[in-house]
């Protein structure tokens, strides 16, 4: 490599760097927490609690449910019905004063199936988790937040790629993990930034990207609403609102008939982001392992119940849905979390390191600038 | 000064050895449980180790 393009590269790898470190810091540093955003919860005792009862306990049928939500909180509407396999016999439920209210004003809680008996999930609504989750997701500051932090993950990404061009020149007279311990503070950590850059590349990659990817999901579900969704529920513009849904009680019956072999993610009631003003979206995910992050949506008539389509997953949501994982670390057991959350310390290392050495080379630039100049 | 063809190799082998490791790692987890997450856990265990090993490593 000749020198001048080492200088180009230099220039993109400390200018991408700095632009994106405090926000990269602040990501790393609240992300944190996040990845054991459960074990947290439950350490709080804000994790909803089940009574005992027997197993084969019989659940309620889903419009039970929804009357057992509105009782809880009354003048609200459900806006979603969601499954996880941990709680097998829990129901997330979000509900808000209107069905389009937007999400970080909607209420979370947990319905027990059983018994219809409303749990309440404190971390789900406010508290620490709640301003980590926000401080990273979009640092309360809705979607130009979000864009912001899309572009800083980009950065990054070319923060990452022009450090292992660099890498080239830097190591070519080194052993790979070298670390020179006693010449000089500088080479140490010099040598340090090489190394844990290199070795969590991929992993900061595959976090970088899927994050940038997931801050970009409003605009891809935006997408998704005009391509798929726009088309589906045509027929239904002129038609004027729905005053009375129709029962909630057998959607998943009519979904699971449409989608064999598929299991319920989420039902997004009428009128929310994820269904329109005449249908229910039902959402299946695949049984298998990889399929079970990829979402079917199944569009049911509210007041027929008929199945208007089973909509196909345009490649844009199925990349979001499986970035989601790649992103939380959540897919790999406690030994991926705690490998995950080594991974992002060291990125913190990373990062701090890389803005000590360009503070220790300005410094030194400016001594040696006397210097150059009798030189030339 | 041109790098020798070799240099790259020299350089690059181990990480690139690595960052397959752990690009398995991170997709295998995906597909199941068991002996797919223990893939995962030594992709993504091996970067852990070598970066707090070079961390912690003194003299």
């Amino acid at each position: 490599m000749k020198s001048k393009t080492i200088r180009r590269w230099s220039f993109v790898h400390t200018w991408t760097s700095l632009i994106c470190t405090v926000f990269l810091l602040m990501l790393a540093i609240t992300g944190l927490p996040l990845i054991f955003h459960h074990e947290i919860e439950q350490l709080l005792g804000d994790a909803p609690e089940f009574r005992d009862m027997p197993a084969d306990t019989p659940h309620l049928d889903l419009q039970q449910l929804v009357e057992k939500a509105k009782a809880h909180r009354p003048g609200e509407v459900v806006q979603y019905f969601g499954w996880d396999e941990d709680e097998p016999n829990g129901i997330f439920t979000i509900m808000a004063p209107t069905p389009d209210t937007e999400p970080n004003s909607s209420h979370t809680f947990m319905l027990d199936a059983r018994t219809g008996e409303a749990l309440e999930m404190p971390s789900a609504n406010g508290g620490f988790m709640m301003v980590m989750l926000r401080l990273h997701v979009d640092m309360f500051a809705g979607l130009p937040g979000k864009l912001l932090l899309a572009f800083m993950g980009l950065l990054f990404v070319i923060a990452i790629i022009s450090g292992v061009v660099l890498y080239l020149p830097f190591m070519r007279r080194l052993k790979f993990a070298t670390v020179r311990q006693d010449k000089s503070t500088r080479l140490r950590w010099l040598d340090l930034h090489n190394l844990i850059g290199v070795v969590t590349l991929v992993w900061a990659l595959t976090v970088g990207v899927t994050g940038v990817i997931a801050a970009c999901a409003d605009l891809i579900i935006a997408a998704w609403r005009n391509d798929s969704l726009s088309a589906m529920v045509e027929p239904y513009r002129n038609t004027p609102p729905l005053t009375q849904l129709a029962p909630a009680t057998r959607l998943l019956d009519i979904a699971k008939n449409v989608a064999p072999g598929m299991e319920p993610s989420f039902i997004a009631f009428p009128g929310t982001l994820f269904s329109s003003q005449h249908h229910y979206g039902v959402f299946m995910k695949g049984s298998t392992h990889l399929t079970s992050h990829l979402l079917t949506p199944v569009l049911i008539d509210a007041s027929t119940l008929e199945v208007t389509a089973v909509a196909e997953r345009p490649w844009y949501m199925d990349v979001m849905s499986l970035s989601l994982p790649l992103h939380f670390g959540d897919y790999g057991g406690r030994p991926m979390q705690i490998f995950w959350a080594t991974l992002d310390v060291l990125t913190i290392i990373v990062l701090g390191s890389g803005v000590y050495l360009w503070l220790v080379r300005r410094k030194a630039a400016k001594r040696a600038i006397v210097g150059t100049e009798v030189a030339s | 000064m041109r790098p020798r063809q070799s240099s790259f190799w020299k350089v690059f082998g181990i990480p690139v050895v690595i960052g397959v490791l752990s690009a398995a790692g991170l997709f295998s987890a995906l597909l199941g449980d068991g002996a797919w997450d223990a893939v995962a856990w030594v992709g993504l265990g091996i970067p852990t180790v070598l970066g707090t090993w070079g961390l912690l490593k003194r003299g």
